[in-house]
């Protein structure tokens, strides 16, 4: 392959993730899947952004996906917080259990 | 110096606040010594600006503190307007409001809110400087609720009684009806002018149209009608006699009513370029308002009514000289006035004090050998409002006559009459009070069957305040309840802290006639000074030698008239008393009775329809905001239904809406 289908080939690849962590956040229950669905989905955009980096020739694409990773480092520390804290007061609990916030 | 005029409404503030978060601690004596010393470091203060004043370009001197409300193009000032009109007010109001105070130390004596009551009067201080000090409209109006609020305590001080609960409300909701107007006319002023503040607006008063500036004037007007107790609003005068005696001094006589004289004279340019018939309104009502009080005043029996009654129907001159375009003469019977009313209303109260708060005069007389100093202080009063000459009351009612006869022949006539029944009434208050035999202590009986058997009294349906006879068995026999009060009675003469005031006042009432001798221009001192803000608009009187000492000749008659009259009927008792005191005099031309009729009757009728429309329109206008806002509320929460995905699906949609539209804008 040439460097052109090349990218495009990274494009579609991080299409295809962020589509299959999207629909897993949309259709499974359990929080901590969803949490790795997020994930997925916020490694998609990495990928997308490194691929453009090289494809525009600018380092800038490279250097945001390390704030992406450190929102999301965090992102997890507080997300899995939850989840282990749910998951000890209801073991059973899935995400549609807690909507004590709905209108 | 002049800039210390800050200090003369602020000390009165500062003795408010003092005295309401520490009166209870500081007790008795002090707190009234405190309230007296704040207003009286406010008079020094007034005297020292009032000399520093006179350096002044024109006398006039603007401070502007700080801004009050902004919002756009409105905007309010905290400022104060010192003119010539202004010093004139917050002398007298200082001078005369500290030795209120001081009589008060004595008057409210042993009275269990003591504290309380030299709050509410360092308070009523402060707003009335406010009131007259104020650069703009809304100040005044501050000042003018704020007195109206104060005397709504004061009225009510002694609240357990019903009646004086209920006289305050009068007083309030009386007053009410007239600030409706000045409301509506500072509102007016804005939307015309596009300021509210004195010295910008009234230059521009002559190029306004003509139906404007009456708009404006009537309306002010109207909010001078009920400050200052004019006809139809003047029914809460009298029973703001409910109050504590100082209060009526300071309050309905010397100083809150002249208020709505004060804003006359404050816009005079404003009615100046109004239409013609305004001062004729003006002028009618307060001749009417002279002549009619002054009937009603004849036929009462409280020492206190007269007094309030003859203070209705002074205003009527006030206002009768304003319409007549006297506006010096306006302002010189308010000074004189205030004084000679301020001596007769403390000379009642020191009455009242000696003979164990009793208020009815038929249970008085004689008490000139026990208290002398009240005795002759009272009728140095009498003599000024009576109009004897060399008295102030005679060359102030006589500037206000000569002006009413510039105007109009009618006017003139009709302010005479008052004149002579003014006379006439005092004469009567002085006889019955000081003269005579004592109806107290052991004669009372007998010297009470007496006087009721000339028919004096004749007119009031009860025998004594609180009687229990029949209503209408003004023949019957006499109450034997308020005979053995009146037998219990030892009057005595007044402490030094309420003769004091006395004596200051009686010689100003015999004196301040020199501000304003007519007879030459250079002994027009009032005149002169009030000439920057009044000279303009003042009407101009050309009078020879001559039809000035036919004028002052014939009051000088009708005075002496008047207090012949009352001599004859009242010492000599060659007139039946009976014919004179009609119970229609007495009941006020059953003015209060109509009042109640009425608003039992149709007008509440009327009102309730109003309430009707208050509650379903305006209320349902408001209340059907909230309901519609509540129930699109109730229909646009479903949408947050706690489901995670949901919400996700929802930002992944508008995400996705966002971007294509986006993209359809723009063109690469």
């Amino acid at each position: 392959m040439d460097g052109q289908n090349l990218d495009l080939a990274y494009l579609s690849l991080s299409a295809i993730l962020f589509a299959i962590g999207g629909v897993g956040l949309l259709i499974r229950r359990n929080p901590l899947v969803m949490i790795m669905c997020v994930e997925l989905m916020l490694n998609a955009v990495n990928l997308t952004f490194v691929t453009f980096g090289k494809m525009l020739n600018d380092i800038s694409g490279q250097v945001i996906v390390f704030f992406v990773l450190v929102v999301a480092a965090s992102e997890v520390v507080v997300g899995l917080g939850l989840v282990v804290a749910v998951a000890r007061r209801r073991p059973d609990a899935d995400a549609d259990d807690l909507r004590l916030l709905r209108g | 110096m002049v800039e210390l005029v800050w200090l003369i409404p602020a000390l009165p503030l500062a003795g408010f606040v003092v005295l309401l978060l520490l009166g209870k601690r500081i007790g008795e004596p002090v707190a009234g010594w405190l309230g007296t010393a704040t207003v009286g470091l406010a008079f020094i203060v007034s005297l020292v600006v009032f000399a520093g004043l006179w350096n002044e370009p024109e006398h006039t001197y603007q401070l502007r503190l700080f801004t009050w409300i902004p919002a756009g193009d409105f905007h309010v000032d905290v400022g104060f307007l010192l003119d010539p009109l202004s010093m004139a007010m917050i002398l007298f109001i200082t001078g005369i409001a500290a030795l209120i105070h001081l009589y008060s130390v004595g008057y409210m004596h042993g009275d269990s809110r003591f504290p309380r009551f030299f709050t509410y009067l360092n308070l009523f201080v402060f707003s009335m400087l406010m009131l007259v000090l104020g650069d703009n409209l809304v100040l005044t109006f501050l000042g003018w609720e704020g007195v109206g609020a104060c005397s709504y305590f004061l009225i009510a001080f002694w609240f357990e009684k019903d009646a004086n609960a209920s006289a305050g409300k009068k007083a309030f909701i009386t007053n009410r009806i007239g600030d409706w107007g000045f409301m509506v006319a500072i509102f007016l002023t804005f939307f015309t002018f596009g300021t509210v503040k004195y010295t910008e607006f009234l230059p521009l008063s002559p190029g306004l149209a003509q139906t404007t500036a009456t708009f404006i004037a009537v309306l002010l007007f109207i909010g001078a009608i009920g400050k200052s107790a004019q006809i139809p609003l003047f029914i809460w005068l009298p029973d703001a006699m409910a109050g504590p005696t100082p209060v009526s001094a300071l309050i309905h006589a010397a100083t809150m009513v002249t208020a709505g004289v004060y804003l006359l004279v404050r816009v005079n340019p404003i009615l100046a370029a109004s239409a013609d018939w305004l001062p004729w309104v003006i002028a009618i009502v307060g001749c009417a308002t002279a002549f009619l009080a002054a009937t009603i005043a004849i036929a009462q029996t409280d020492i206190k009514k007269v007094l309030a009654y003859s203070t209705v129907s002074q205003l009527g001159y006030m206002f009768l000289a304003v319409g007549s375009g006297g506006y010096s003469a306006a302002i010189f019977h308010m000074i004189t006035h205030a004084f000679f009313k301020a001596c007769l209303f403390l000379g009642a109260g020191s009455v009242i004090h000696g003979m164990h708060d009793e208020q009815d005069m038929r249970f008085m007389g004689a008490l000139r050998k026990i208290m002398p100093i009240t005795a002759i202080t009272f009728m140095v009063g009498w003599l000024a409002i009576s109009g004897v000459i060399p008295f102030s009351g005679f060359w102030s009612k006589d500037d206000v006559l000569a002006y009413a006869l510039h105007k109009n022949f009618f006017l003139y006539l009709f302010g005479l009459i008052a004149a002579l029944m003014t006379a006439f009434y005092m004469t009567r208050e002085v006889v019955l009070v000081f003269f005579g035999k004592a109806r107290w202590g052991e004669s009372a009986e007998a010297e009470l069957a007496n006087l009721r058997s000339h028919g004096v009294g004749a007119g009031a349906t009860q025998l004594a305040v609180g009687g229990t006879n029949d209503p209408h068995d003004a023949d019957g026999p006499l109450d034997p309840e308020a005979v053995l009060r009146a037998n219990d009675v030892h009057p005595h003469e007044s402490v030094w802290m309420m003769t004091v005031p006395l004596l200051v006042l009686a010689f100003f009432a015999a004196t301040a006639g020199v501000l304003n001798l007519p007879f030459t221009e250079n002994m027009e001192f009032l005149n002169r000074w009030l000439e920057p803000v009044i000279g303009q608009y003042q009407a101009h009187l050309e009078e020879s030698t001559l039809q000035l000492i036919v004028e002052l000749t014939i009051s000088t008659i009708v005075a002496f008239t008047g207090i012949a009259l009352a001599y004859v009927v009242y010492v000599k008792r060659r007139f039946p008393a009976k014919k004179i005191e009609l119970p229609f005099l007495y009941h006020g031309w059953y003015i209060d009775h109509g009042v109640t009729v009425f608003m039992g009757g149709p007008g509440r009728k009327l009102f309730e329809l109003f309430a009707l429309f208050d509650k379903v329109v305006i209320d349902g206008a408001v209340n059907g905001v909230g309901r519609a806002t509540r129930g699109g509320a109730a229909r646009l929460r479903t949408v947050q239904n706690g489901y995670v995905r949901w919400y996700a699906l929802m930002i992944g949609l508008g995400t996705v809406l966002m971007i294509a539209f986006i993209l359809t804008q723009v063109t690469f």
